[in-house]
């Protein structure tokens, strides 16, 4: 569609939205963008808008309806798959979630933290030996969250070079059949391991959901190695792109990273300002299965929607000089964690390590700085989780 | 103030007990709950921003 404006795109600062998506913000809480297929889309930027639109359950997250829409042509083989919990509607949803549950309140997810702070000091203890330089994403960032997310979930982390890759290769893969081989690999490799702990059982939520659920009859292996799957991309991926993202944004705001460092009870508050801030999931789809009205418009039965968080957690309405980071203000009520049903299961989890990480980083290394000039650090494509590629780090 | 929670819609998110940790708690199921002799809120100015932090609107707070 001409005048249409293309979706995804590629940040050109790795922290602010694409600047291609200036007309969206001044076009009102909903306009259209276009797919890599043309496909015309409902586009959502009002904080308020999404809000409402993310609780209703007249837009579906099911995967497997022909009119979802898939904004990237090597994401088309998802079709296929039924992806528990974020693929899938309730009641399906309801039942997978509430599984799961228990194991992410934030109750145990504070009695993780002892746990999560010895993860985060011996690796910055290798890290400070063998540099500097160091490259952060590499030696902290990455394994910090899939450190703690194969012990939660008890998976072998020594197998951690096979599913990181994996992962990546899933996510942001060269082709639809490279994404595709990804997945299946990666699914053989949680099929093989949960008949290996279904005989030698650990201590993992897995080995919880095998004991309790499995054997009960009320979870089916395919169902256990798909959950197992989206637990483990989604526990580790998404939060080493927020270590990575938020080291870089608070080395660029020096400002802000000294009012930090000068009163750390700061970091919970500022955690949730680089949420919003970076908001590194910018893109949430949807597919309205009846007609919606909202803010003068009508979405209709078949529409596909793209919530782009980065604009809605920009949204001026919501939070005064959004295009700024204040780690002292308060950013309550993003969306870098969705809303409605499926907001992140994780997400009390992630809140922990990205205070931990990040206060345990900038206090052990008060000179950290860049290696090389800002503009020449790798950063990834808007198609996929937005980060670091790497990051380059002296002090 | 009266505080209700819609325990069949609660998703566990937590962000109540997040938002206002001296009325919302979560119970051993994971799921938003009261906290022993705060049902009227306490008089805690928060629990309306927890109310509105819950991402599926599970909880409703009416004056008396």
């Amino acid at each position: 569609m001409t005048g249409t404006i293309p979706f995804p795109q590629d940040r050109s600062c790795p922290y602010h939205p694409p600047t291609n998506y200036r007309p969206l913000r001044e076009s009102g809480p909903l306009s259209h963008v276009s797919f890599y297929n043309g496909r015309k889309v409902w586009a959502v930027t009002g904080h308020a808008e999404a809000r409402t639109l993310l609780v209703d359950p007249r837009l579906s997250s099911d995967r497997q309806n022909p009119a979802f829409p898939i904004p990237v042509e090597r994401f088309e083989a998802v079709r296929r798959v039924r992806t528990p919990l974020i693929g899938v509607d309730d009641p399906e949803h309801n039942t997978q979630r509430r599984m799961l549950i228990p194991s992410f309140s934030v109750k145990r997810t504070a009695a993780l933290r002892p746990q999560i702070q010895q993860i985060v000091d011996g690796l910055l203890d290798r890290m400070l030996e063998q540099g500097p330089p160091a490259e952060l994403v590499s030696a902290f960032a990455l394994p910090v969250p899939s450190m703690v997310i194969c012990s939660l979930l008890g998976v072998p982390y020594a197998d951690h070079e096979f599913f990181e890759d994996r992962s990546r290769r899933i996510l942001r893969g060269g082709t639809a059949e490279e994404s595709e081989q990804a997945r299946r690999e990666l699914e053989g490799y949680l099929a093989d391991l949960m008949a290996r702990k279904e005989t030698d059982p650990g201590d993992g939520l897995l080995d919880e959901l095998i004991a309790e659920r499995l054997r009960a009859g009320t979870l089916q292996h395919q169902e256990l190695v798909r959950l197992a799957m989206v637990l483990l991309v989604a526990g580790h991926e998404t939060t080493a792109n927020m270590i990575s993202l938020g080291t870089f944004a608070l080395l660029e705001h020096p400002d802000q990273l000294a009012q930090l460092r000068s009163d750390e009870s700061l970091m919970p508050g500022a955690v949730e300002e680089l949420l919003r801030f970076l908001s590194i999931a910018d893109g949430m789809l949807r597919v309205a299965t009846a007609d919606i009205e909202i803010a003068g418009h009508t979405i209709r039965t078949g529409d596909g929607v793209v919530f782009s968080t980065s604009l809605i957690n920009r949204d001026a309405t919501a939070y005064p000089s959004p295009d700024e980071l204040h780690v002292d203000r308060s950013a309550r009520h993003h969306v870098a964690f969705g809303f409605g049903i499926h907001q992140c299961l994780g997400q009390n989890l992630a809140r922990a390590e990205l205070e931990i990480a990040l206060r345990s980083l900038f206090r052990r290394v008060p000179d950290l700085r860049l290696a090389v000039p800002a503009a020449e650090i790798p950063f990834k494509p808007g198609e996929t989780l937005q980060g670091m590629i790497e990051l380059p780090l002296i002090w | 103030m009266r505080i209700t929670i819609d325990t069949g819609v609660c998703i566990g998110s937590g962000q109540c007990a997040l938002t206002a940790p001296s009325v919302f708690t979560q119970d051993d199921d994971g799921f938003s709950a009261l906290l022993p002799g705060r049902e009227d809120g306490g008089g805690d100015p928060l629990v309306r921003e927890a109310a509105r932090a819950c991402p599926v609107q599970a909880i409703e707070v009416t004056e008396d």
